[in-house]
């Protein structure tokens, strides 16, 4: 059975195509824009404030270990076409809740942190669920709808700890509660679990000068082969498929919204651990904000790697929490050197958290619409 | 020899014809069957009461106008969201004579019922072998996927290409199967969809909607080839489109679907083209005679002139190519696929990536930039048509008019603030009413949300978009594919006319010679990326042969 060949000439033949948007060079230069613009921004802003090596490269150190597992924990559902999961906040909550009760039991050390992530895996796929739920009625508008499920989630939150706590949920505890006897106190201390990751592995190992918290640069690392590894498997395919088009990947018999709703709860169960290792390195925790701007942080770092709503890759979060960290640290100090107000760095900080991310979502909007009108030259 | 214990053994003989007709005989058996399938969408019923049953190895065409129902009724077999979103249908699908529910494609595909739809179903961004296997894919067990279950066994790629590469070339299709379709030329897409449904190992029926309707002749020929094969295998097939002479070349049984009533079921060798195309339009077909002009067009004033003009479309490269186009002339543009013809419009509307110079008017174009051409006046209904650039949630109006606003203000009415224009709701409403007369788009008025029409009525909004432009050049590729052969003839009608009536310059891409012979002044043949002759299209059959085949002729006309 020889069937007749199409004419090898009709072949698009690698080595010389050029897509229309140009040369690769080009095409890398535009994906990079963005980082390398804020990696100017700073190295303007490290000679401005010009501080010290050490104290700068330590800074960073801490801040990549702190951050960069929250960041990570976004990837997941931006494959899955679910762009950027301001939901995170609602892992945030759970890791909270769990380091609560961890705390509330007197349980330290790295046992106590390895049974506050075991803890928050069940708050976390709960809520994961649920915003999964909500998400997949709300196609298309995912970024909205997780934002505004964040406040929702907030408002629980503090309804359970600041009102059920001692009324509803006995609890007893003077240290972690108010004198009232209702509701917990404002800031927790966590001393029990402080450094917990940090200080589990090779404590006494420094890297030259500096210290450093090896065993969550493993964990973090872990997360990456995940991600990575995540991507290749069946499961990673069809989330790339929904991503890419959910109508078709529907017809090729995919459960777009069991896929979607899996992301969701992968990233939530991230999210809280994230959160977790954030604040075991803080070493205490606002009750009742500490989890707020985790999500805007984190988004904002992603972006500034790279990333856009509908890619991102382990390093654009990586990248991003390097830059996006790097400025945070300088900033202050670079504006009270440039201008002699040390509030201009807060401002900008905020300014830039909230910036990009409007900017980002701006592109993206220009950008989708010019693909619909490249196509419709009628 | 009624059942095909050793199908490969006979079936050949009986599709090349070999023996007599009457000799051979499908099975008894069907592997589908539909009982009275009614269905409506939003109160409308567009498809009452069909029945119709299908054999093992049997290839069924289905033919019908435009908006008949016939992707409804394919759509509904496969379980399409589409239709169980509107309510569902009624009556039973049969299949081995057992009823079964068909709610998802999922289902479908475990029934082993397979799908080309209409509108593109690949991921772009996905290489061809990740679509062939997509959902699909070839997996390999690790530590993760034994604790966690089989979602998260790893990808085996080398077996996945190996399975995409027998496919491929089951189809005749040389080309390496990790490229990204979104670099494939439109055609090619095509034979990526059927190698997908090729590589389904429990395919008893696949469903063919319009799969000729973006291919040239000779892919066409090609694609009927491999569906041959397929039945042979014993696979079933149903197979619509609105080239009848396929319809004659391949098919065992025809059914003729007419405003959603399936009007006869008739067996090949016992009807022609003739009879098929009026049970389908329900009436006869006529030609008038081409209009005459005042003054003929003539190289003494040439609209466009084209001087080694390249572009790098893949599949369709042009290489150094010079064309002088009249002003007011229809030009056609012919030739085999891959040898350039449909690359010179894109790269002149600047939509891939082109070089040389093209002069309008005596002004030189900047290449390149899409918006210059449109600038220049020029318009472009592009070849690559379906489901693309149309804005399916908006009205059929605003799909019709939106690039007229956008790029020559058309359709606003000054208010009494100065410097501000609004839409003349009424002016577009009375245009567009007419053009949906002139075209006969089978809608149910302008405000119809384009996604609510059948795949042909689409691609009609499509040109009354270009027309409404008014450009002074109207450059069209394949005006008439997947539009049923009586809209065909509006469709040419109205080429010509808007070509006499205000001298539009009209450039026609098409692999249908006998479509550019019936309305062209001359006809440009593509070989190789450049410009092999000129022909009138009363040449000989003999002339055209020759020079699409690149052979110079002793004497060239026009
Ligand atoms: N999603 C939808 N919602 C509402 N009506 C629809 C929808 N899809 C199709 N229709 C209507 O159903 C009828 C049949 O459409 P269908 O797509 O089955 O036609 P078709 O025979 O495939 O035509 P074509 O040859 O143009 O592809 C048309 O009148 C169309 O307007
Ligand atoms: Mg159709």
């Amino acid at each position: 059975m020889t069937a007749p060949k199409i004419t090898p000439q009709t072949l698009p033949d690698k080595t010389t195509e050029k897509t229309p948007q140009g040369s690769h060079l080009d095409r890398i230069l535009g994906e990079m824009s963005v980082p390398i613009f804020f990696a100017l921004l700073c190295f303007i802003g490290i000679i401005a404030a010009d501080l010290s090596p050490r104290f700068l490269v330590n800074e960073i150190i801490t801040r990549l270990a702190r951050n960069s597992f929250l960041v990570l924990s976004l990837i997941i559902p931006v494959i899955a076409g679910l762009g950027l999961n301001f939901g995170i906040v609602i892992g945030a909550m759970s890791g909270q809740a769990a380091l609560i009760i961890i705390t509330h039991l007197g349980i330290g050390g790295l046992p106590g942190f390895l049974l506050a992530a075991l803890i928050s895996v069940p708050f976390s796929v709960t809520l994961g669920w649920l915003t999964g739920q909500v998400l997949n009625r709300a196609k298309g508008r995912e970024m909205v709808t997780g934002y505004i499920l964040g406040f929702f989630a907030n408002g629980l939150y503090q309804l359970v700890f600041l009102v059920l706590v001692g009324t509803l949920i006995p609890m007893n505890n003077p240290k972690l509660m108010l004198s009232s006897g209702i509701g917990l106190r404002n800031t927790i201390d966590l001393i029990a679990v402080n450094r917990a990751l940090d200080n589990a592995l090779f404590n006494s190992v420094k890297l030259g000068a500096f210290k450093v918290p090896w065993a969550t640069f493993l964990v973090i690392g872990l997360l990456c082969l995940f991600t990575s590894y995540f991507t290749k498997t069946k499961l990673g395919q069809q989330m790339r498929a929904v991503g890419q088009d959910m109508h078709i990947a529907e017809v090729s018999g995919i459960n777009v919204n069991r896929t979607r709703l899996i992301a969701i709860i992968i990233s939530t169960v991230l999210g809280a651990w994230g959160q977790l290792i954030y604040l075991q390195n803080i070493g205490t925790f606002n009750t009742y904000n500490s989890h707020e701007q985790v999500g805007m942080f984190s988004i904002a770092a992603l972006l500034i790697g790279g990333a856009s709503i509908s890619k991102a890759t382990i390093w654009n979060a990586l990248l991003g929490v390097l830059l996006f960290h790097t400025l945070f640290v300088v900033s202050p100090l670079a504006g009270q050197r440039i201008l002699g107000i040390p509030q201009v760095g807060e401002y900008f900080r905020s300014f830039l958290a909230y910036g990009i991310i409007a900017v980002s979502l701006a592109l993206h909007a220009w950008q989708s619409r010019k693909k619909v009108e490249s196509k419709d030259k009628g | 020899m009624s059942s095909p214990v050793f199908p490969s053994l006979w079936r050949p003989l009986w599709r090349h014809n070999y023996l007599p007709r009457g000799v051979l005989q499908l099975p008894e058996s069907t592997v589908l069957e539909l009982k009275n399938i009614t269905k409506s969408y939003f109160g409308v019923t567009v498809l009452k009461g069909i029945n119709l049953s299908v054999k093992p190895g049997e290839i069924h065409a289905i033919v019908g106008e435009n908006g008949a129902g016939k992707s409804t009724l394919m759509n509904l077999i496969f379980g399409m969201p589409v239709i169980h979103e509107t309510g569902g249908f009624e009556g039973d699908i049969l299949m081995d004579g057992q009823p079964v529910k068909i709610s998802s494609p999922r289902q479908a595909m475990e029934l082993g019922i397979g799908m080309v739809h209409q509108e593109f179903m690949l991921i772009p961004g996905f290489t061809i072998t990740e679509n062939i296997k997509l959902n699909r894919e070839i997996t390999k067990p690790n530590l993760a996927s034994k604790v966690l279950g089989s979602g998260l066994e790893t990808l085996d790629f080398p077996a996945m290409r190996k399975d995409s590469r027998q496919a491929l070339e089951k189809l005749g299709l040389a080309i390496d199967e990790s490229t990204f379709v979104s670099r494939l030329p439109v055609g090619y897409m095509q034979f990526v969809e059927i190698a997908r449904e090729i590589d389904k190992k429990n395919a008893r029926l696949i469903v063919f909607d319009e799969p000729t309707a973006v291919l040239a002749e000779s892919e066409a020929d090609q694609l009927i080839a491999a569906m041959k094969r397929l039945a042979e295998q014993g696979i079933a097939i149903l197979f619509i489109t609105h080239r009848l002479d396929e319809v004659m070349a391949c098919s065992d049984t025809i059914s003729i679907l007419r405003d959603g009533e399936l009007v006869k079921t008739l067996t090949r060798n016992e009807t022609s083209v003739g009879e098929i195309a009026e049970l389908m339009v329900g009436r006869k077909l006529e030609r008038s005679p081409l209009p005459g002009r005042a003054t003929e067009p003539s190289d003494e004033d040439l609209i466009l002139e084209l001087k080694d003009f390249r572009v790098e479309m893949p599949g369709e490269r042009v290489r150094g190519l010079n064309l002088k186009v009249r002003r007011g002339e229809i030009l056609g543009i012919g030739g085999l696929a891959g040898q350039g013809k449909v690359g010179i419009a894109n790269g002149v509307m600047g939509l891939y990536p082109a070089s040389g110079h093209v002069i309008k008017d005596g002004v030189e174009l900047r290449l390149n930039d899409p918006k210059a051409a449109l600038e220049a006046k020029m318009a472009f209904v592009s070849e690559d048509r379906r489901g693309v650039g149309l804005l399916l949630d908006e009205s059929i109006a605003v799909n019709i008019v939106l690039t007229s606003i956008e790029t020559q203000n058309k359709f606003l009415r000054w208010t009494i603030l100065p410097g501000v224009r609004l839409l003349d709701q009424k002016a577009v409403h009375d245009y567009t009413l007419k053009i949906i007369k002139d075209l006969d788009i089978r809608c149910t008025g302008p405000n119809q949300p384009v996604r609510r029409l059948s795949g042909g009525n689409q691609q009609k909004v499509c040109l009354a978009r270009a027309f409404s432009l008014h450009p002074e050049i109207l450059w069209v590729s394949e005006p008439t594919r997947g539009i049923d052969i009586g809209a065909k003839q509006l469709v040419l009608d109205l080429l010509v006319q808007f070509n006499r009536k205000y001298g539009m310059t009209i450039i026609m891409t098409s692999s249908e010679l006998n479509e550019l012979r019936r309305i062209c002044d001359r006809i440009a043949l593509v070989y190789k990326g450049k410009v092999a002759g000129i022909l009138k299209p009363d040449a000989s059959d003999r002339d055209f042969g020759l020079m699409i085949a690149g052979k110079q002729l002793a004497k060239e006309v026009g």
